[in-house]
C-alpha cells in the first residue's frame, strides 16, 4: 500500500504537469489539451515514482521505457520530462516552432527522454513491443510502458501488436489504454465503437487486463501498476476509465484540439496555477 | 475549358477544403450513389455540412485507413461512387497496398482525397507532412493524380471526378489559400492551363506553387524576362502536348512543386522531355528531406520554394540554354 504522503506528492506532481502542459501548448496557441489531460495522472505516477530512469542519462541501458503511441499527447510528456530535469522547462515553450526540439508529436530524434517516435496512430505500440522483446533478448529486465488512445484502438495495427505481445508473452510490456471516450470526430461510441469493450478485446487477445475504475486517480493507478508487475507470462493492459480534458476547460468541451488566443490561455493557465497552489496549501 | 485569372496575392476568405465540400454537397444531391468516406477526420476536412445533409452517405470508418480504402473499393464494385478522405500522409503511405490491389488493380477506381499536401501541413509537423503522397499514386498504372491550387479549381475537379471511373488522388489544401481563378472557371482533367505566355523559360507548376510562380513572373517581367507559367494541375495523365510545346518555344524549363522532386511533377516532366524534346530543367521542390514543424511560410523558405527561389532557378535555366 502506498502511503498518503506519496499520494499527496504525486497529486501535486500531476497538477504541476497539467500546468506545464498548458504553458507548453499556449506557447504555440493550439494543441491537444484533451488527450494530454486524460493521461496526466498516469504520467505523473510513472515519472514521479514508478520508472527507473536517470534524467542525466536518458538512454541508460537498463532504464524503463515510456512510449506515447498516441503521439499527439507530446506536451504532457514534455511537461513531466522538464519537471524531472531532462532539460530546462522553458525550452519546451517552443512547441512546434521552427527548429524546435518539441514537436507536438513525440520524436525520439529531437527530444531528450523520448524513447520512440509516434504520430501515425497505431505504430507506437508495435515499436514498444519491439523494445520489450529486444530488451528481453539482451537480458535487460526493464519495463516498457505504452499509452494508446481509445480512438487509436480503431487501427488494425494495435491488434496486430496485441496478438504479438501475447504470443511472445511480453510480461514486461504494460499498456495504458486511455479510455477517455472521445476521438477526433466525437465520441468513440458514435464514430467507431469497440464491441464488447476494450477490456474484453484485450482479454480475448490473451492479455492480463486490469480495469481501473478511475484512471485519473493516483492511488488506483499505483495499485494497478503493482498488480500488472506481479503478473507474469502475458502482457498487461490497464484500461483506464479517464476523462478527456480532465481538470481543465476541455473536460466540458470534449474537443480534440484547441485553438485559442493569448487571453484564453492566460486564463486557463491561471486556473491550473491556482489548482496547484491549493493542493500545495493542503499538503503544507 | 475557360478561366479567369484573379490572382493578386491575397488570401481567399474561403478555405480550399470548402471547394471540395461544396462540390460534394451538390453532387450528393444529384446522385444518390455518391458517398463520402472518412477516417475520423470529418472535422478536419469540414465535411460536417454534407454529414448533416446526407447522414446516410457520410461514412466514418474511425482511425482505420486500410480498412476504409479496401472497403471503399468493395463498395465501388456494387456501383456506388466513393470519395475517401484522410490526411495525405495516410492516403499515401498507410493505404498504398489496399489502393494498389483492392482499388487500382481490381479496376475499382475510387477517389482519394489527401489533405495537407506538403508544407501546408505546417505545425502538424513531420509525421503529418506528405512529400511523397502524389509520387506513390504516380506509380499506380492508370491512376489520375491532381494537385489543385485554390477553391475554384478544387470545386470543379471534384465534380469532374464523379464521372471518371479511374482511381484518382486529389491533394487538398485545407485552409484558405490565395485564389488564382475566378468563379465560373472550368478545367479538364489532363489539360494544363497556360497562364502566361513568355518565350524565355516555362515554369511548370501546380498547387501552392502556382501563386509563387505568378509572383516570380511579375518580378522577372520587370527585368525583361518573359516566362510562361503553366498550371499543370494534372500530374497524371500529364499534358505532354502542352509541355513539349512549351519546351520547344522556351528552350528551358523550371518545374515547381510542393512535393519531393525525386518522384513528383518535376520528374514526370523530365521523363517526358528527355524522351521527346530534351531541354535544361531546374527543379524547385523538396530535395531528399523529411518534413518538420513550422508555419507554412517558414517551410517554403526552408525548402527553397518561394518566388525568389523560382526567380533564381529561371535565370539559371536560361543561362544553361547557352551551354
Ligand atoms: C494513422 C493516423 N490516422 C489519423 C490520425 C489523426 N488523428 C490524430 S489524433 C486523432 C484522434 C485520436 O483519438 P484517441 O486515440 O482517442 O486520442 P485522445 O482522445 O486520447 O486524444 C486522429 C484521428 C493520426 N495521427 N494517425
Amino acid at each position: 500500500m502506498e502511503n498518503d504522503q506519496t499520494i499527496k506528492e504525486l497529486k501535486i506532481f500531476a497538477a504541476n504537469i497539467r500546468l506545464e502542459t498548458l504553458k507548453i501548448i499556449a506557447s504555440i496557441g493550439a494543441g491537444h489539451v484533451g488527450g494530454c489531460m486524460s493521461i496526466a495522472d498516469a504520467i505523473a505516477v510513472l515519472y514521479g515514482k514508478v520508472l527507473n530512469i536517470d534524467p542525466k542519462d536518458p538512454s541508460k541501458k537498463d532504464r524503463d521505457w515510456c512510449v506515447l503511441s498516441k503521439g499527439h499527447a507530446g506536451p504532457v510528456l514534455y511537461a513531466a520530462l522538464g519537471l524531472k530535469g531532462y532539460f530546462p522547462m522553458e525550452e519546451a515553450y517552443t512547441l512546434n516552432h521552427y527548429k524546435t526540439k518539441f514537436p507536438s508529436h513525440t520524436d525520439r530524434t529531437k527530444t531528450p527522454g523520448v524513447d520512440l517516435t509516434a504520430g501515425s496512430l497505431g505504430q507506437g505500440i508495435s515499436e514498444a513491443a519491439g523494445a520489450a522483446l529486444g530488451n528481453r533478448m539482451q537480458g535487460i529486465g526493464s519495463y516498457v510502458y505504452v499509452f494508446v488512445g481509445d480512438g487509436e484502438c480503431d487501427e488494425g495495427e494495435v491488434w496486430e501488436a496485441a496478438q504479438f505481445c501475447a504470443h511472445y508473452k511480453l510480461d514486461h510490456l504494460i499498456c495504458f489504454v486511455d479510455d477517455n471516450k472521445y476521438q477526433l470526430d466525437g465520441s468513440v461510441n458514435d464514430v467507431m465503437s469497440h464491441g464488447l469493450g476494450l477490456a474484453a478485446k484485450f482479454k480475448a487477445f490473451g492479455w492480463n487486463v486490469i480495469e481501473v475504475e478511475d484512471g485519473n486517480d493516483i492511488k488506483q493507478l499505483l495499485e494497478a501498476i503493482d498488480q500488472a508487475k506481479a503478473s507474469t507470462g502475458s502482457p498487461s493492459a490497464l484500461v483506464l476509465n479517464t476523462v478527456k480534458g480532465k481538470g481543465t476547460f476541455a473536460q466540458e468541451t470534449h474537443e480534440h484540439s484547441t485553438h485559442a488566443d493569448k487571453a484564453f490561455w492566460d486564463k486557463v493557465i491561471a486556473k491550473a496555477q491556482s489548482d496547484l497552489d491549493a493542493l500545495k496549501g493542503e499538503a503544507a | 475549358m475557360s478561366y479567369t485569372l484573379v490572382f493578386n496575392d491575397t488570401k481567399d476568405p474561403r478555405n480550399c477544403r470548402e471547394g471540395y465540400v461544396d462540390a460534394m454537397y451538390d453532387l450528393m444531391k444529384e446522385n444518390e450513389k455518391i458517398v463520402h468516406i472518412d477516417c475520423d477526420l470529418i472535422g478536419c476536412v469540414g465535411a460536417a455540412k454534407i454529414q448533416k445533409a446526407y447522414p446516410d452517405r457520410v461514412i466514418n470508418c474511425g482511425i482505420a485507413e486500410a480498412n476504409a480504402a479496401a472497403m471503399a473499393a468493395g463498395m465501388k464494385a456494387t456501383g456506388m461512387i466513393p470519395y475517401l478522405h484522410t490526411f495525405g500522409v495516410f492516403a499515401g503511405r498507410r493505404i498504398f497496398d489496399q489502393i494498389f490491389i483492392s482499388s487500382a488493380y481490381s479496376n475499382l477506381g475510387i477517389h482519394v482525397i489527401g489533405t495537407d499536401p506538403g508544407v501546408t501541413a505546417g505545425v502538424n509537423g513531420a509525421t503529418h507532412m506528405p512529400f511523397e503522397d502524389a509520387g506513390l499514386y504516380l506509380e499506380i498504372p492508370g491512376a489520375v493524380v491532381l494537385d489543385p491550387c485554390d477553391y475554384t479549381q478544387v470545386n470543379v475537379l471534384t465534380k469532374k471526378l464523379c464521372k471518371d471511373d479511374r482511381l484518382s488522388y486529389l491533394r487538398l489544401i485545407r485552409r484558405g489559400f490565395k485564389p488564382v481563378y475566378g468563379e465560373g472557371s472550368d478545367f479538364e482533367i489532363g489539360k494544363a492551363v497556360t497562364l502566361t505566355e513568355g518565350n524565355d523559360c516555362a515554369i511548370i507548376c501546380s498547387g501552392i506553387m502556382v501563386g509563387n510562380a505568378l509572383k516570380a513572373h511579375d518580378v522577372l517581367l520587370k527585368e525583361g524576362i518573359e516566362v510562361s507559367v503553366i498550371d499543370m494541375f494534372t500530374w497524371k495523365p500529364l499534358d505532354e502536348k502542352t509541355l513539349i510545346k512549351a519546351a520547344e518555344r522556351c528552350g528551358c524549363i523550371v518545374s515547381a512543386e510542393n512535393h519531393l522532386i525525386s518522384c513528383g511533377l518535376g520528374s514526370a516532366v523530365a521523363n517526358c522531355l528527355a524522351a521527346n524534346h530534351p531541354v535544361p530543367q531546374e527543379f524547385i521542390g523538396i530535395k531528399d528531406r523529411f518534413g518538420q514543424t513550422a508555419l507554412q511560410e517558414v517551410l517554403e523558405e526552408e525548402y527553397e520554394m518561394t518566388s525568389e527561389h523560382i526567380i533564381k532557378a529561371v535565370k539559371k535555366a536560361i543561362q544553361r540554354k547557352g551551354i
